[in-house]
């Protein structure tokens, strides 16, 4: 892949010495360029911090926020901490579930380990944007709106 | 910076806010920012200009004030009044302090959720800008610095700790002035600081709260333990779903080394300390303090056997000293007012406050610090506003997943570190969950395991297996698929694990089981015995030639 930024990831490694310690640092990094973390990224991160190929990705493939491909036009995070789950959080999975399932290729879904706003449970983020105390017949309306509407996620790259 | 300017900053500070005819200060945090908080502050914004206010009104962004259920919270200091669930139409009437257009919206200070809370941890959160460092100097930050930096011996510093009693408040309970003692000790020439602001358990956010509204506090608390032990390095791991707690950190960081507080010759004293953050990728067992060691280093967050502990082989092998969020933020407050009059406040035997979160299915959900020892029938009815019509109280969850489930016979316990696992549960971090008759007492249990069982590293067998076995087993059950072989096998997997988990995580991991199978027995035997759920949760299928 072509990065967007050549460089930003070479200063960043530099910024840190090419110190292996710095090793999450530099994927945060690189995810935040490019979205993603692609085998070619982390074969120049390995190169670069002299590290083994095989030990980044055993760090990177260790911790839940690194993702290894590209997010889709749309992303909904569910949040199942526990006052969203005993609030019916999983309710407002399957209809989460449900729109993924009509379009796979548009929608990601990403579980939340608690977003610290239990005082409005449950939560879903669509596009960035939270619906809190949502129920599960008013977010398939959101969701079917803004696949519907052609709203632009703030946070899709590109 | 020096003493001379640490004043002259903070009379600065304090002269210009007081020549201000209302200071606005709006929750742009958790909460309040789900609900809206920063379109109400652009709004507050343009009609201070629109109404020529400019110079007269400041508005300021600022952390959590605690009743996050009725967000967007604005404070208007001159009439120290909150205004709940502010709209940005809101704006114009605000400003005029015209409470009419406010009914039933305008919080007092005498209002239950604020009148019951003792806030040291807190005291600065939703009244000073946390992205200001002057903000901090004004309320007479940074003062306990200067004089542990330029009054006070290491020795004395340990000794005021050890006076207040302050007991760690990550969860386990250590007595802190104890810990710092162990790394001082260790005659190492490098040693570190860490900051464990690695807060993962579901339903807590005290820490990243303090992080988003006083981060000052913070940063104070480790140069005064850097100083107090010997460390010229401190290192705050951050969780990475906190991005706004994140941010502010760093700001923090980055003003209070420009002004001179951090970094090199700390109020001209011989004294160095710097602060970096590390932010992590997800992953709860990093809350786990040589997990996060591992991750500070670079490397996956897996748990190594201890001993040795980290005071005495931490950091790339040197003495660390690694202390909570709620604990490090505790400590100015002991330097300024002595260890004495902390240890005056809450339970003799665990002084000082709590910070929970409280949140299910109660009237105000929110913040609230309270003395360590308060009982929970008062945190969840009289600030909490106990349960809302219509609903009926069944149990509390504390501690996450470490932790269990408090019934209503047990409300009066007090919430401190020696009284809960009597009854089986923990003080935890402090994450508060109520739950109504409708919540299925064996699916929380689940729930749990399943978040243990997805968290797990992987390293250590009991943990890595013993989880997923307790899952199934739960999961059957959920299902009314359950058999009577599964109480003694539930029992003995708590054991197993209990015991020979190499970690907190897997040694804790049974006690959301153990907790509700004490305390809510009838209910398991109901999903296995009868194929029923009694709190009517779990899709049971009819058997066959079943009536429904």
């Amino acid at each position: 892949m072509t990065p967007a930024v050549p460089d930003e990831l070479e200063r960043a490694i530099s910024r840190h010495h090419n110190s292996g310690d710095a090793l999450i640092e530099i994927l945060h990094t690189a995810q935040q360029l490019y979205g993603y973390l692609s085998p070619p990224v982390l074969k120049r991160i390995a190169r670069a911090l002299k590290l083994p190929p095989s030990k980044v990705l055993g760090v990177a493939t260790f911790y839940h926020l690194f993702r290894f491909t590209p997010r889709k036009a749309h992303s909904a995070v569910v949040c199942l901490g526990t006052a969203c789950y005993v609030a019916g959080g999983m309710e407002l999975m399957s209809a989460v579930r449900e729109r993924r399932g009509a379009n796979p290729a548009e929608w990601t879904i990403d579980v939340g380990r608690c977003v610290g706003s239990c005082g409005l449970a449950p939560i879903v983020i669509c596009d960035g944007e939270a619906l809190p105390r949502v129920t599960a017949a008013q977010l398939e309306a959101r969701l079917k709106e803004i696949h519907d509407g052609g709203h632009v996620n703030p946070d899709s790259p590109g | 910076m020096t003493a001379d300017t640490l004043t002259q900053t903070r009379q600065a500070e304090q002269g210009r806010q007081d020549r201000l005819k209302d200071r606005i200060l709006c929750c742009t945090v958790a909460g309040c920012e789900s609900a809206g908080g920063q379109v109400v502050r652009a709004a507050l914004e343009e009609q201070v200009h629109t109404q020529g206010l400019a110079g007269q009104v400041e508005i300021c962004g600022t952390g959590c004030m605690g009743l996050c259920c009725r967000g967007p919270l604005v404070r208007s200091s001159a009439s120290d009044v909150i205004y709940a669930e502010v709209k940005p139409g809101d704006a114009a009437a605000l400003l005029r302090a015209d409470r009419s257009k406010f009914d039933g919206r305008v919080i007092e200070p005498g209002h239950p959720f604020l009148a019951g809370q003792r806030r040291i941890i807190l005291a600065n959160s939703g009244k000073v800008d946390p992205e200001r460092i002057v903000d901090y100097i004004a309320q007479g930050g940074y003062q306990s610095l200067l004089r542990a930096a330029t009054e006070m011996t290491p020795a004395e510093i340990i000794a005021e700790i050890k006076t207040s009693k302050l007991r760690g408040r990550g969860g386990a309970g250590y007595p802190t002035g104890l810990k710092w003692e162990l790394v001082a000790r260790n005659p190492s020439s490098i040693k570190y600081v860490v900051c464990n602001a690695d807060e993962g358990d579901p339903g807590a956010f005290m820490n990243r709260s303090v992080l988003e509204g006083d981060p000052h506090r913070v940063l104070e608390g480790m140069a005064i333990a850097g100083r107090a032990v010997g460390a010229q390095q401190g290192y705050i791991y951050a969780r990475g779903e906190s991005p706004l707690a994140i941010a502010r950190v760093k700001t923090a960081i980055e003003q209070a080394q420009q002004t001179g507080l951090l970094g090199g010759s700390v109020f001209d004293s011989n004294f160095h300390f710097r602060i970096d953050l590390r932010i992590g990728a997800g992953a709860y067992v990093c809350g786990e303090e040589t997990a996060l060691l591992a991750s500070i280093e670079g490397l996956r967050g897996q748990p190594v056997p201890r001993p040795p502990y980290p005071p005495e082989h931490g950091l790339w092998g040197h003495p660390t000293l690694i202390n909570n969020v709620e604990t490090l933020a505790n400590i100015p407050s002991i330097i300024e007012k002595g260890g004495e009059w902390f240890a005056s406040i809450g339970a003799p035997a665990s002084p000082g406050t709590k910070v929970f979160a409280l949140a299910g299915r109660i009237a105000r959900t929110g913040l609230v610090e309270v003395p360590v020892g308060t009982s929970l029938r008062t945190i969840l009815f009289d600030l909490g506003g106990g349960v809302p019509p219509g609903y009926e109280f069944k149990a509390a969850q504390t501690g996450g997943p470490a932790g269990g489930c408090i019934p209503a016979q047990h409300l009066d316990v007090a919430m401190d570190y020696d009284s809960l696992p009597h009854i089986g549960t923990m003080m935890g971090s402090g994450g508060l969950i109520v739950m109504d008759t409708s919540s299925c007492m064996v699916d929380v249990a689940r729930f749990f395991m399943e978040f243990c069982m997805e968290e797990s590293c992987g390293k250590c067998i009991p943990c890595r297996a013993g989880t997923v076995q307790m899952h199934d087993i739960l999961a059957r059950m959920t299902r009314g698929e359950g058999t009577e072989a599964d109480f003694p096998m539930l029992e003995a997997l708590s054991g197993l694990l209990k015991e020979t988990s190499l970690c907190g995580l897997g040694q804790a991991a049974p006690n959301p089981i153990l907790s509700t199978l004490r305390h809510f027995r009838g209910e398991y035997e109901a999903h296995v015995r009868e194929r029923h759920c009694p709190a009517g949760h779990c899709q049971i299928p009819a058997a066959v030639g079943e009536t429904v």
